[in-house]
């Protein structure tokens, strides 16, 4: 019993479910004072101190600032290695980090165009809970 | 049959996964079987599944049809490969549109037909005003057991519907006509991995029963021919069996080519038709009729006849269509795919 209980609590049901709008939908936060879009959400602006904040979707758009390919991954990402992550400057503004999808490590690069599509980021075993979120490929067309 | 209030087709999407494996890399291995009628077949990526799937198909269709996602009623997937035995795929792919609460969310099933069984709900809960509109999606990762026949078709991919009045559609619904019976020539039971099909009895008594008399009756009923259809599609589970029931039917090789997607994707199970009906809307022209007939096994037909109005043309290049997923190709050899499939544990 005290196994089952401990496995439950690991996948943290409660806080991959609060975190869906910014996975699934890109929302972050406007400030209503300065008028800067973040992400992820957070409370207090950090470029003015606002806390009027109002829900922003961003459009999944950007480009990519930095990356890095990973070898040796934290656990629950072993079945994807090796793959890259990013940060990317976000059209509206603000540096996020993602995985990225559908590339080869031969063909990422500084600057490159990539958009927002939403996959698998891990699963908690066969019998777990699988997380569904954003992560970026390079932009198909338009 | 069709509903009191006049329906149609207000914004379609497709999706096919990046990888690919060709045919004659799985000959190569499994020299399973004596002669190759396809190219290649598509292949999820690791991070793939049919919930990633639909809901890119569906973000496509949302983009097409250029709507407020909250105004969608229904969000119904068709497929046999869930992510979950137990919860909706449906209610995932709602959250990723921005289309919950307030939305009707369900799975169907029905082996390969599952998504046109999706687009005839769609098509009856928008005709009957419960809702302004409805999504309709048919997606699958098909499995194939390593070395059955199957396997060289077995692929991933699907297509996204949105129903909706007529006036808004780009295409509109003339008519649609299903046909079942119990016919046991493929199967899969629950806790097994991989289906179960009847060889030679898929052919006559399953596939071509059904989609011919499905075809047949929902022309009667129409008064049409195959001559006043611009293009037809059906269910693709190899490069034989729709090329030989148009014949049968009636219809020419250049009628079934636009919507013809097996030898370069495979048989993406509940995606097949749904795809090739989606690149058939790509090339058709205002007033083009589209014959759409799918086959579940277990069995059954779905045919649905659809004509394109003036708004088929939108000239937006950033529109994603079916050729620019096929065009969006690499390679993989059979290792790759193992480990893509995940074949390399025992199932
Ligand atoms: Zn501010």
């Amino acid at each position: 019993m005290a196994r089952k209980k401990r496995k439950v609590k690991s996948m943290s049901l409660a806080r991959h479910w609060r975190l869906q709008d910014e996975r699934y939908k890109l929302i972050g936060r406007e400030c209503a004072a300065c008028g800067k879009k973040l992400f992820p959400t957070r409370d207090i602006c950090p470029h003015c101190g606002s806390r009027d904040l109002k829900p922003y979707r961003f459009a999944g758009r950007g480009e990519i600032y930095s990356y890095s390919t990973i070898y040796q991954p934290p656990a629950g990402y072993e079945g994807f290695v090796p793959y890259t992550v990013a940060l990317i400057r976000l059209d509206e503004g603000p540096l996020i980090t993602a995985q990225l999808t559908d590339v080869d490590r031969e063909g990422v690069e500084i600057g490159q165009r990539v958009e927002m599509v939403t996959r698998r980021l891990r699963e908690y075993g066969p019998e777990g809970l699988i997380v569904y979120g954003y992560k970026f490929r390079p932009v198909l067309k338009g | 049959m069709k509903p009191n209030r006049e329906v149609g087709i207000i914004g379609y999407g497709a999706y096919i996964p990046r990888y690919r494996i060709r045919a004659d890399e799985i000959l190569r291995v499994w020299k399973s079987i004596d002669s190759i009628h396809l190219e290649e077949k598509s292949v999820p990526g690791l991070d793939e599944d049919t919930i990633t799937m639909a809901i890119e198909a569906a973000r496509n269709a949302l983009k097409r049809a250029a709507i407020d996602p909250q105004e969608i009623g229904a969000v119904w997937v068709g497929s046999e490969s869930k992510p979950y035995a137990v919860k909706p795929t449906a209610t995932i792919v709602a959250e990723a549109l921005g289309a919950t609460p307030h939305t009707n969310a369900a799975d169907w099933e029905f082996a390969c037909k599952a998504g046109t069984e999706a687009m005839q709900a769609a098509i009856g809960f928008v005709g009957s005003g419960m809702a302004k509109y409805a999504l309709a999606i048919g997606v699958d990762t098909a499995q194939g057991r390593p070395g059955d026949q199957l396997e060289y078709t077995a692929s991933a991919g699907g297509a996204a519907f949105i129903i909706g009045p007529k006036e808004e559609s780009l295409a509109y619904l003339e008519g649609s006509y299903s046909y079942v019976s119990d016919t046991p020539d493929f199967f899969r039971r629950p806790h097994q991995y991989y289906p179960q099909h009847g060889h030679r009895f898929t052919g006559e008594p399953a596939y071509f029963k059904h989609t011919y008399c499905a075809a047949q009756h929902l022309m009667e009923e129409l008064g049409y021919t195959p001559r006043d259809y611009a293009m037809v599609v059906f269910h693709q589970p190899n490069s034989k069996f729709p090329r030989r029931v148009a014949q049968r039917l009636g219809f020419t090789e250049e009628q079934l080519k636009p919507g013809f997607l097996v030898e370069v994707i495979g048989n993406a199970y509940a995606g097949s038709s749904p795809l090739g009906f989606a690149a058939a809307l790509d090339e058709a022209q205002p007033g083009d009729r589209i014959l759409l007939v799918s086959f579940g096994s277990g069995a059954g037909s779905d045919a649905l006849t659809f004509t394109a109005t003036e708004q088929i043309v939108k000239n937006d290049d950033t529109l994603l269509r079916v050729r620019d997923y096929i065009s969006r190709r690499r390679e993989i050899d059979y290792g790759t795919y193992c480990r893509y499939r995940d074949n390399l544990n025992n199932h």
